[in-house]
């Protein structure tokens, strides 16, 4: 930590970028930003500090891996309720910098529900902590919200502390198919309006593939079986089919083709899900080649476009944009080809607490020595 | 106040919107935490968004600081006014702008009661933050404190299920953090808003996620012998991988005290453990055998589930008058906040009893025992000379033991007024300089609430970095408290 801080403090005294930088899964997603002089990796911090498995928290250095950090807590029957992309490879410092969440989000919030302390190092060599190690806390401003999702552009993030669940006695995953979306996405709303204790909420759907309705359950044997019942219920129209293999990592085949292509993130209400998956369908026609998305639930997708080129992606991604502008949400392009992010926005409009943003951006990083360029707006 | 200040209010809330009689002022002159108490210079009641940036602007120009407030339930003095300073009172903006139950969403002006959000939504849905002053504290004072309650340790608090804000910033610009849809690109300043105590502006619209309501919920009464003995069922409640909806506990001073005020029927005993379990009935079946099991081999001699609704509301109406039944027990009270890690709790509670002894004092104890959130009750009698500051220094030493323990100075009332000096306790000099780096984001001029949270104020015309030591610091002369 102390040579975190002396690297920066000496970094931004000669004015030179520096970019954070974990398990290196997520470095294209955002604005390229300007290219760095100094790339700062966390993975030799890598040590779980504590596992206080009797008061279910743990504090955890930045570099280690999402995977590394659920096999020690699995010792003691508990774990991380998160299920960001890649854990074998991605770092916590990673997934909180670009607030990288999964299904299990449909019962256990993101991770801003999940963190409960944080160690940031300022670009000036000040390291200052945030929160602590209870799960209940309200003394000072919460700052662990504020590293979540800045994409290394404020601080590096060293140390985390988290709030911790049992693993599950109990496991069943549901998987209902049809051959449109309409009747999967009305049954998504269905489930989410009933009393259903689901833990995550799945849409697979794409131009090749049958779409597809995934439902997850924890708990006791008992209260897992006695749901079945009532799902099955509400799902009496829609064909049950078995559920893929990994089905609750299905987010990452989208990073995988090898025609150019776009992935990005939409977020919309729950109830407009229906509305940009048909949007999608629709843009996803020729000229392009390929589309597919999975979304929870909860409103929040992830989606992969194909192209022959870059300015059919162009189009239609804008074309996507605006439809989820429209309904009142948002649309993030992750990763695109290079003259593709040229042309296009990839965080979108900023809002208007923008002049707000620069100003924390300049409060905490004044020199813009960190990651300048790759956030919002330009930060 | 200058009466051209005055003047420009008036002309901006109507004269029947602003207070500046002495009379009328003293209302306002504290919040919940009743031992501070300043006389606001005016006090200014706006009715809509535009009209608390108008006033906030006049504030800005002539450089007078403001205190926001809603019901004035606070328990740490955050809404206690500024000398020479208004009070902002959100309690005309009481409109509930948008009930969306498809999307489980409400949008609601800052005046809007807590109670008042479960009811627009009733009866298949909740807001789940419950405060036990929930039948009066107000949203609006609810994101600045964030907020808990008992129900938290299953649904999260305050900052859980607020998604969106409408902020009048301290200059009077208006901006909007988050949204009604979730991962809105750019930092995530709606979730630093929320716990901010006021200091970072003035939220005029909120918009709350609220929860569907579970299929069953039931209610276990649990009598032990002792505290340690409904400690150890706790920890062992949560070791076997239940998470109750809640789980509270009170001593047996907590229990008398309760028992007087709302006859809620408690067992007597030494240490009683409330445990809510919700969800499908199977589900809660079975989980409810598991903690029958753990609280009778804990030394459990009594366990009672509450059989009907009304049964559960007499219950939980028992625990949450607890702090005010206080008053049928002792004339004076200190209602203090700290947390522990739930691990602690046996010898923390070990400790309290002695400094209780010492200082020849009793006291009651009320806890969210599931997340280590004590409320240690000191009682006391101002009418006997030197009381009230053995009182005040023995429930200051709780917090000391908290902290050191690995907890916090406060789980859920905020700092306020009444803990700024203990911020020092928890936090070092660089943490809390950062904090106040993003606090001059909002507010360089330090107008908003500027006197709250921090032990030391900031200058936000000082040059960023890591805090710098006065020269007479240094050499040793003078002391910064």
């Amino acid at each position: 930590m102390d040579e975190v801080a002396t690297q920066l403090r000496d970094a931004s005294r000669d004015g030179l970028v520096v970019m954070p930088r974990g398990g290196g899964t997520k470095l294209d997603w955002g604005r390229p930003p300007r290219p760095a002089d100094l790339v700062l990796s966390t993975t030799r911090l890598d040590r779980v500090m504590e596992h206080a498995w009797a008061d279910m928290t743990a504090t955890v250095e930045a570099g280690c891996t999402v995977a590394r950090l659920q096999h020690t807590l699995a010792e003691h029957g508990q774990r991380l309720a998160c299920d960001p992309l890649w854990p074998e490879r991605a770092t916590i410092g990673g997934i909180l910098a670009t607030n990288d969440t999964g299904p299990l989000r449909a019962r256990f919030g993101g991770l801003r529900d999940l963190i409960i302390g944080v160690t940031l190092v300022l670009p000036d060599g000040t390291v200052a902590r945030s929160g602590g190690k209870v799960v209940k806390n309200v003394a000072g401003y919460d700052l662990p919200k504020l590293a979540i999702g800045s994409f290394g552009t404020l601080a590096v993030i060293t140390q985390a502390v988290f709030r911790l669940h049992p693993l599950p006695h109990a496991t069943r995953t549901f998987t209902f198919a049809a051959p449109a979306l309409e009747p999967l996405c009305e049954l998504a709303l269905a489930i989410q309006g009933s009393q259903l204790a689901f833990v995550s909420l799945q849409l697979r759907a794409g131009r090749s593939a049958e779409p597809a309705l995934d439902v997850g359950f924890e708990g006791t044997q008992a209260g897992v079986d006695s749901q079945q019942d009532e799902l099955l219920r509400l799902a009496a129209s829609l064909a049950r089919v078995d559920p893929p293999r990994a089905v609750w990592r299905a987010r990452e085949a989208l990073w995988q083709g090898t025609e150019p292509a776009v992935v990005g993130t939409l977020s919309v209400l729950p109830t407009e899900l229906r509305a940009v998956c048909a949007q999608l369908h629709d843009v996803g026609a020729a000229p392009l080649v390929g589309w597919r998305v999975v979304a929870q639930g909860v409103g929040v997708g992830q989606f992969r476009l194909e192209g022959a080129t870059s300015g059919a992606l162009l189009g239609a991604v804008q074309r996507l944009r605006e439809g989820a502008e429209r309904r009142g949400g948002t649309l993030v392009v992750l990763v695109g080809p290079e003259d593709l992010k040229a042309q296009f926005d990839v965080w979108g409009p900023p809002g208007d607490a923008l002049p707000l943003l620069r100003r924390v951006k300049q409060q905490l990083d004044p020199g813009g020595t960190l990651s300048p360029g790759r956030f919002v707006g330009g930060l | 106040m200058d009466p051209r200040i005055l003047d420009r209010f008036r002309a901006i809330v109507g004269r029947d919107g602003l207070l500046t009689e002495p009379e009328q002022l003293r209302t306002y002159e504290c919040d919940g935490l009743t031992n501070f108490r300043v006389l606001p210079s005016a006090v200014v009641l706006p009715t809509s968004t535009e009209q608390v940036q108008a006033v906030v602007r006049v504030c800005h120009d002539a450089r007078i600081p403001f205190v926001a407030r809603g019901s004035g339930t606070g328990l740490s003095g955050g809404a206690l006014p500024i000398e020479h300073g208004i009070v902002i009172s959100l309690a005309r903006m009481t409109r509930i702008l948008e009930v969306d139950i498809p999307n489980a969403r409400v949008v609601v002006e800052p005046g809007v009661l807590n109670l008042s959000v479960t009811q627009a939504v009733a009866p298949n849905y909740f807001y789940a933050p419950d405060p036990s002053s929930q039948q009066v504290c107000s949203i609006g004072g609810n994101v600045a404190e964030n907020s808990g309650g008992a129900h938290c340790l299953k649904y999260g608090f305050t900052t859980t299920h607020v998604l969106g804000l409408e902020v009048v910033l301290p200059d009077g610009s208006l901006v909007h953090l988050g949204g009604a849809t979730l991962d809105r690109p750019g930092y995530d300043l709606c979730g630093v808003f929320v716990g901010s105590e006021g200091t970072l502006g003035i939220a005029t619209k909120v918009i709350l996620r609220v929860v569907r309501r579970p299929a069953l919920i039931q209610t276990l009464l649990a009598a032990f012998d002792s505290t340690n003995q409904a400690g150890a069922a706790v920890s062992e409640i949560i070791a076997a991988g239940v998470l109750p909806a809640a789980i509270e506990m009170m001593d047996n001073l907590a229990i008398q005290a309760a028992e007087a005020a709302v006859h809620a029927g408690y067992p007597d005993c030494g240490g009683l453990l409330l445990v809510e379990l919700d969800g499908p009935a199977a589900e809660v079946a079975a989980l409810m055998a598991r903690v029958r099991e753990i609280c009778t081999s804990c030394g459990a001699w009594e366990l009672r589930v509450a059989q009907s609704e009304e049964e559960r509301a007499a219950v939980w109406k028992g625990r949450k008058a607890a702090f005010a039944a206080m008053g049928r027990i002792s004339p004076n009270y200190i209602v203090q906040d700290g947390v522990i890690p739930r691990t602690a709790l046996p010898e923390v509670m070990s400790e309290i009893e002695r400094l209780s002894g010492q200082a020849g004092l009793r006291v009651a104890n009320v806890f969210h025992a599931g997340d280590g959130n004590l409320h240690p009750l000191v009682l006391y009698d101002a009418r006997i000379a030197g009381q009230e500051g053995r009182a005040e220094r023995l429930a200051f030493s709780i917090l000391e033991l908290c902290v050191k323990a690995g907890g916090s100075i406060t789980g859920e009332h905020g700092v306020g007024e009444e803990k700024k000096a203990f911020m020092s306790v928890m936090f070092a000099e660089p943490d809390l300089d950062t904090m106040q780096r993003v606090r001059c984001a909002f507010d360089p001029e330090r107008l908003s609430n500027p006197t709250k949270v921090f032990p030391r104020p900031r200058l936000c015309a000082e040059k960023p970095g890591p805090y710098q030591p006065h020269p007479l610091e240094t050499a040793g002369i003078a002391q910064l408290f």
